[in-house]
């Protein structure tokens, strides 16, 4: 699924942990964490607040050091430098020079990431664009609403075409409007081949966008995995009335909970198997739930069970 | 350490001072003091003493007297200036987030930490020099008074400033910007004091005391630079021991030596590196 991005992806991982730890203090905010990151992935990385998701991200980009654990960035070592030049980063706490006008705070880091000077109005405008802040260019940044602060930290990441985006809580400060942008944005970076990478705990915005996922809660991943892997698990349910027997013929023994039933170990695709089979036994059906957890409720299985 | 992301970050420093009006300020206040002075002095060789005007001689020692105690403040201006701005240069980053997204960069710490000294280091030179060189000479125009060595009183001058300046930088990497400033203030102002304490030691060949005055100027080199420069203003007459005022910190008895110049800016060059460690070393 990821691999097959435009332009042919380098070997690798975009992103490698093995064992990554952050201690502040006696405080352990990160616990050995091991991940791994596809090229062309659109990676969410989910968990509670406090959960260590920026303390890994910066230690992703080498604003801070790992206590213990390694890790690659773009197949480099953390905190390398060369790797930094094809990452764009929107800063959890985006701040940008307030007494600079947004089109030079665009071309200050088009500076920094080593652009070819020539082609700076072009990337600003293009990028200005993308973020919808167009024609707002001039505007001094100090002037700039919250929301339009974080348009312009998007666009700030975006700038000279980056091999990863790292984005953390990339709408906190967004109306609607924006975190549909948002989405269109990442859906568009995926179709180039661009890595991203997604802190949040928005999970609708997640499910919406992500093909992978890791669920991490006190610095420790609990689960990570393709999003419809982590999703599927429970099988099928059906809720009916006047259903006879305990088993089902050709599908196995009934399970009931109040008016819901299923057949433990079902599969999701035989679905309309056993519905059929529950009608042809007799049985009325209301409603039919295919066994897809929503995101959140599988959220808070794991951080329950953890 | 590679020249452009050096460079970027200088201009942004220098640009930021002329954005936020600080370079307007201090030329504007700057050139209403000099004109202030500029008056003053060429009001001196029209003073009279008991009826008659001043002889020409006397009319240049007080304008040297004059001279000192308005490049002594020139002098505190000068550590503030710098105080203030290498205070937050380092520390107001971080503690706004600005830095996160900079740092994110390909850019090394050193190369920021580098950069941001420049662009207030080369601001901070200009400036003492333009305004010691204007005051200079409006002194010469309106008394005939000439320090005997201008450019090394500027060089002394700019050189305090750059302690300040470095020293700061370095607090502000682990402190925050109000403490930085804060204690980089106080301990100017405490090195002062040590100084004249150690002149006093010397004049009354008090090796005790006089030795708070070495250890101070060898702890932060700023009083050091300050008495070299006043050698440098101050008529040379004013050296020999009998006319120099006990302890004053008007008056040197002696210049830097080289050993000395060479000393400060070790100093200021082994901050610069330490204050590029500890930013390395700590988290953004
Ligand atoms: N500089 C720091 N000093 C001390 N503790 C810190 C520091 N930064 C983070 N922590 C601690 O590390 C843990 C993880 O914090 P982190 O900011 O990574 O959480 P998060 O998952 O991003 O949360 P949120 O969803 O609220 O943004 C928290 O317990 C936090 O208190
Ligand atoms: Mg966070």
């Amino acid at each position: 699924m990821a691999a097959a991005g435009v332009g042919g992806q380098p070997e690798g991982e975009a992103v490698i942990t093995r064992g990554l730890t952050k201690r502040y203090g006696s405080r352990l905010a990160l616990d050995g964490l091991d991940l791994q990151v596809g090229y062309g992935e659109v990676f969410g990385f989910l968990g509670p607040n406090g959960a260590g998701k920026t303390t890994f991200v910066k230690l992703l980009l080498g604003l801070g050091r790992p206590s213990a654990g390694t890790g690659q960035l773009l197949g480099r070592p953390l905190g390398d430098r060369s790797a930094r030049s094809k990452v764009g980063y929107l800063p959890e706490l985006f701040r940008y020079q307030g007494w600079l006008r947004a089109q030079e705070v665009l071309t200050l880091h088009c500076q920094l990431a080593g652009l070819p000077p020539a082609g700076f109005p072009d990337e600003v405008g293009r990028s200005l664009e993308l973020v919808g802040l167009a024609g707002r260019g001039e505007d001094l940044v100090s002037t700039f609403s919250k929301g339009m602060q974080q348009r312009l930290g998007l666009a700030v990441a975006l700038l000279g075409a980056p091999r990863l985006v790292v984005l953390d809580e990339p709408t906190s400060a967004l109306d609607p409007v924006g975190r549909h942008d948002v989405r269109e944005l990442i859906r568009r970076l995926r179709q180039e081949g661009v890595t991203v990478f997604l802190n949040s705990h928005l999970l609708s915005e997640v499910e919406l966008v992500c093909d992978r996922v890791a669920v991490v809660d006190r610095g420790r991943v609990l689960a990570q995995g393709a999003l419809t892997d982590l999703l599927s698990g429970e099988g099928p349910r059906v809720r009916c009335r006047d259903l006879p027997g305990d088993a089902l013929p050709g599908l196995g023994a009934l399970r009931r909970d109040g008016d819901w039933v299923s057949v433990p170990g079902l599969d999701r695709s035989r679905t309309p198997e056993l519905v059929a089979a529950i009608v042809a036994a007799g049985g009325r059906v209301y409603q039919v739930d295919e066994g897809r957890a929503s995101l959140e409720e599988r959220f808070l299985q794991l951080l329950e069970r953890a | 350490m590679s020249w452009r992301p050096l460079g970027v970050i200088a201009g942004l420093t220098a640009r930021e001072l002329l954005r936020r009006r600080l370079v307007h300020a201090l030329l504007l206040l700057t050139a209403l003091v000099l004109a202030l002075t500029g008056w003053g002095f060429s009001r001196i060789p029209h003073l009279h003493l008991g009826g008659e005007l001043l002889t020409p001689q006397l009319a240049r020692l007080a304008a040297a007297q004059l001279l000192l105690l308005v490049m002594f403040m020139f002098s505190f201006v000068v550590g503030l200036t710098a105080a203030f701005l290498a205070a937050p240069a380092v520390a107001g980053e971080l503690e706004s987030g600005i830095a996160l997204a900079v740092l994110a960069r390909p850019i090394s710490r050193a190369e920021f930490l580098v950069g941001r000294w420049l662009g207030l280091a080369l601001p901070l030179l200009a400036y003492v020099v333009l305004s010691a060189s204007v005051e200079f000479w409006l002194v010469a125009v309106g008394t005939g008074y000439a320090p005997p060595n201008p450019v090394g009183a500027e060089a002394a001058l700019a050189g305090q400033g750059l302690v300040l300046l470095t020293l700061t930088l370095a607090l502000s990497t682990r402190l925050s910007a109000m403490t930085s400033g804060v204690v980089a203030v106080v301990v100017f102002g405490a090195m002062w004091v040590a100084g004249v304490a150690g002149a006093f030691g010397s004049a009354f060949h008090n090796t005790a005391i006089s030795a708070v005055g070495t250890v101070s100027h060898l702890l932060v080199p700023s009083d050091g630079l300050w008495r070299a420069a006043v050698y440098e203003i101050q008529p040379k007459l004013f050296a020999s021991a009998s006319l120099s005022r006990v302890g004053s910190p008007f008056s040197a008895t002696s210049g830097a030596t080289p050993a000395y110049l060479v000393f400060a800016a070790a100093w200021v060059l082994l901050v610069l590196a330490a204050a590029v460690l500890s930013l390395d070393r700590r988290e953004v």
